[in-house]
């Protein structure tokens, strides 16, 4: 049935995206550890910080979709897989936890403080891909048996096939962060700097498409079935276009033709993640189709109702985002002048103090009367209605601000 | 449809889960104590924030700018604790408790998914508004801000809907251990547990973040900070919480008698109620062994008056139920005596400063009363934590009210106790870091009035 596929495709490109957009994130963190001492070396690690400040947490939820959508749609696949790879989940999870961690610093700390959180987060930044791309790898060659934790905890995801594509996440989030913060450093003032990432991008690009190719040779010793299945078919197709697509990003930035290349990137790295998923399917683990993982229909068409929703409300959402942080990091600093605020509005609300006090009492009143004696539920909900009321006209009346404004709390 | 095969696993390796059963709960209860505080923010925080800048826009009182520019640094460096401590949270989804998870994510897994959008436009609209005091007008900076506001508490309701669930389950039919159907939106929406859990857990937010921030300036006020900044920021907070506080007494009442209905177990180990009786006692304090509590203070029929408001009505007691389902009695009678204990204090603390406020349209002056405010921040924590033990481990040892077993949900992979270790070195290690960040914030000289806006998030350098 179509609709066992449809979870499966969703979290695939929320994979995909996380990998293109955090994965690049993850890069700019790695990329912090070769920026050196020194002024030149400072600015790598500010210009590597700054430009992802703003997105990481919303690129960082893309996992926590993949996450949610599998354990709904085909959680006894999820659990096999989570309780199997504990040790790289937990991994990941402290490089997370030391990632954000180190942004949270980030706010506070001031100029040439942190080295030791930036080498915090830059570690982080290379073992969470790697964890996590070791999973997939656990996944891909059939490592991962259905049941708790029946898999073999340590070799299901260090051995050749898991390394392979754990070291491929941590390079394509590299490549991916380095064109980015090349594209990132256009202004006159950012020359040196914009030098720097070319070459790390050059560079990057060139060590992932030599291990990619190698990587085949290790697929083929390590998992035979999977060597198969992506040199055929559909699976030989992706394969291809992820070369094509690589080969022309490393063309495009030798060009300087950043916005392209990252586009090309982007897709190499897809069409990867598209190549694994064609080779595996119909199988999701050993003996277990994705149709026999899938939960029942009626969670399928909840989870697609809820992801639909979703697109409607956050395409739009991201959208001003990422429009925001690209406008804004051409003309920083300019200030809103205090005075552009909206014009004083003094309403009756501080001639009518006892009236609004006095609904507050009688909402209170109502809270009792429906909240604590009531025993059906739409007594509750009107004493919940109630509650909410008594709650805000009180805050209104007494919090500073209150009109007459600012005459609370104040002495003076 | 192969959780079976799943759940044969699990009983194979029994014995070796029990091993770290303890381990593996104890580590969930420390990623949510870790966590919850930062939830209570995440709800209540923007709306003071926001409340702040549309005095701002209002007044033009520069002061209220600062404050609310103060507060958004503030906020954001909470968020990107709170994305971590929640992430690892849905790691140990898995991690922990994969049975659980291979049976029922395909009844509870929805409300995660939803949360995760919520989650998702709040990370959104955060980058936009922390990073958008300068290049957004005054009022588009101000509706970018709103979006923050809802997701925070719908993310949260999505969550607590998981938990009543939990608690209260329905929506799927099991047959042989297995979901045979499955009815996610009733299961989560169409749940009456929730509703109480809820309001109570958005009240207790905003108790626990009122009283905390307000904490924090009244430890500034009683070291002599009392500028007219200082006042303010101390007065939006704790009058926040003055509000919730003796609400939130209504709400407990009312969550009570959800529980005596729901889950009269939970009830008699709230009390510690040893036999089934009518004109059911309370009692304050004491230690509950042999299936009464000694030492402790009776309330005669106050057991009764809380579960169904009725001075004799009758309360099952605990050994109307198989010893096995017990949950441990102290614990939940413990925590739950010092939620109640707190939440009065604070209530009464609450009174005094509404009363003070509505009567004389200030705080009191009294340096007793700012002593009192910064103790409450801590004390509300702890009472917060209290009650999200007693719901917990109230509803032991069950994870699935009435239908799995918490140790038939852990995981098999041996690797707990190492996980467990490594987590609570680096959750202490995010605890100091937070609280340096917090302090570093404090001691930050307050800007000039008149001066243009410093983006909350410093650019060490000019880029």
């Amino acid at each position: 049935m179509i609709l066992d596929y449809i979870p499966a495709a969703l979290a695939l490109i929320g994979l995909a995206i996380y990998t293109v957009l955090a994965g690049a994130d993850f890069g700019a963190g790695a990329w912090q550890l070769t920026a050196g001492r020194g002024e030149a070396g400072r600015r790598i690690r500010d210009h590597a910080y700054h430009a992802i400040a703003p997105v990481w947490e919303a690129n960082h939820v893309w996992l926590i979709f993949v996450i949610t959508v599998m354990w709904t749609a085909y959680p006894a696949a999820f659990a096999s897989i989570a309780s199997t790879c504990s040790i790289p989940l937990v991994i990941a999870g402290l490089g997370i936890i030391f990632r954000g961690a180190a942004y949270a610093l980030h706010t506070a700390t001031r100029e040439n403080e942190g080295e030791a959180v930036d080498m915090a987060f830059s570690i982080s930044s290379v073992l969470t891909p790697f964890a996590l791309g070791s999973i997939v790898g656990a996944i891909a060659s059939g490592r991962i048996p259905l049941g708790n934790a029946a898999g073999n905890l340590v070799t299901s995801w260090l051995n050749p096939t898991s390394i392979l594509s754990g070291v491929l996440a941590v390079l394509v989030g590299l490549f991916l962060s380095a064109i980015y913060l090349s594209a990132d450093a256009m202004r006159p003032a950012d020359l040196s700097l914009q030098r720097a990432f070319r070459i790390r991008a050059l560079l990057a690009g060139g060590v992932t498409g030599v291990v990619a190719v190698l990587g085949l040779f290790v697929v083929r010793q390590d998992s035979r079935l999977l060597f198969d299945e992506l040199t055929s078919g559909g699976g030989l197709v992706a394969v291809i276009a992820s070369v094509i697509a690589g080969v022309a990003s490393l063309i495009l930035v030798a060009a300087y033709q950043f916005a392209v290349a990252r586009v090309s990137a982007a897709v190499a790295a897809s069409c990867l993640i598209l190549g694994w998923a064609i080779a595996q399917s119909p199988q999701f683990l050993p003996g277990l189709t994705v149709e026999q993982a899938a939960a029942p229909r009626t969670t399928l068409i909840a989870v697609l109702i809820a992801v639909l929703a979703s697109v409607v409300l956050i395409a739009p959402s991201l959208g001003l985002l990422f429009t925001l942080t690209l406008r804004g990091r051409l003309e920083d600093g300019d200030e809103t002048p205090a005075d552009r605020r909206w014009p004083p509005r003094h309403t009756a609300a501080g001639r009518h103090r006892v009236t609004y006090l006095s609904a507050a009492a009688a909402c209170l009143v109502l809270t009792v009367g429906f909240l604590s004696l009531g025993e059906a539920g739409w007594q509750h909900v009107i004493g919940v209605a109630a509650l909410v009321c008594c709650a805000v006209l009180t805050f209104r009346q007494i919090a500073p601000g209150s009109p007459p404004a600012g005459t609370t709390a104040e002495g003076d | 449809m192969s959780s079976t095969a799943l759940l044969a696993v699990a009983a194979s390796t029994n014995s070796d889960q029990q091993s770290y059963l303890l381990q593996a709960r104890q580590m969930q209860a420390m990623s949510f104590i870790v966590h919850i505080p930062l939830v209570c923010f995440g709800m209540v925080f923007p709306t003071l924030l926001l409340y702040c800048e549309s005095l701002w826009l209002r007044t033009g009182d520069p002061l209220y700018r600062n404050l609310a520019l103060r507060w958004t640094r503030v906020m954001i460096a909470l968020f990107a604790v709170g994305v971590i401590t929640g992430t690892i949270l849905s790691f140990e989804m898995g991690l922990l408790w994969p049975n659980f998870t291979a049976t029922f994510g395909s009844v509870f897994g929805l409300g995660f998914a939803i949360e995760g959008t919520s989650f998702f436009l709040e990370a959104i609209f955060i980058g936009i508004y922390a990073y958008g005091w300068t290049r957004l007008s005054p009022r588009a900076h101000f509706l970018s801000g709103i979006p923050i506001a809802i997701t925070g508490v719908t993310g949260s309701f999505m969550v607590i809907a998981v938990n009543a669930w939990m608690n209260h389950p329905s929506g799927f039919t099991l047959t042989g251990g297995q979901v045979t159907s499955s009815h996610p939106w009733r299961a989560l929406f169409a749940n009456r547990y929730v509703w109480h859990e809820f309001v109570h857990m958005y009240l207790a937010a905003f108790m626990v973040t009122g009283f905390l921030v307000a904490a924090c300036y009244a430890i500034s006020w009683l070291r002599g900070s009392r500028s007219r900044h200082h006042r303010t920021a101390l007065a939006i907070p704790l009058t926040a919480a003055a509000v919730a506080a003796p609400l939130q007494v209504l709400v407990g009442d009312w969550a009570a008698r959800d529980i005596a209905r729901t889950q009269p177990v939970k009830l008699a180990a709230v009390e510690g109620l040893g036999q089934t009786m009518s004109g059911a006692p309370v009692h304050l304090l004491g230690w509950y062994t042999d299936g009464r509590v000694e030492y402790g203070v009776e309330l005669p029929h106050v057991l009764s008056l809380l579960a169904s408001h009725d001075y004799n009505a009758t309360v099952r007691g605990l050994n109307s139920f198989p010893a096995e389902d017990l949950p441990p009695v102290n614990i939940v009678r413990i925590s739950f005596q010092t939620m109640v204990g707190i939440g009065s204090a604070l209530a009464l603390l609450a009174v005094v400063c509404l009363y003070m406020q509505l009567r004389h349209r200030r705080l009191p002056d009294a340096k007793l009363f700012y002593l009192a405010v910064a103790v409450a921040g801590p004390l509300s924590v702890i009472a917060l934590i209290a009650g999200w033990t007693t719901t917990e481990v109230g509803r032991q040892p069950w994870v699935v009210y009435g239908v799995m077993r918490t140790s038939e949900a852990v995981t098999a992979a041996g690797i707990i106790p190492v996980s467990y270790a490594a987590l609570a070195l680096v959750y202490l290690g995010v605890l100091v870091a937070l609280a340096w960040i917090l302090r570093r914030f404090a001691t930050t000289p307050l800007p000039d009035e008149d001066s243009p806006i410093q983006l909350p998030v410093t650019a060490p350098s000019s880029p």
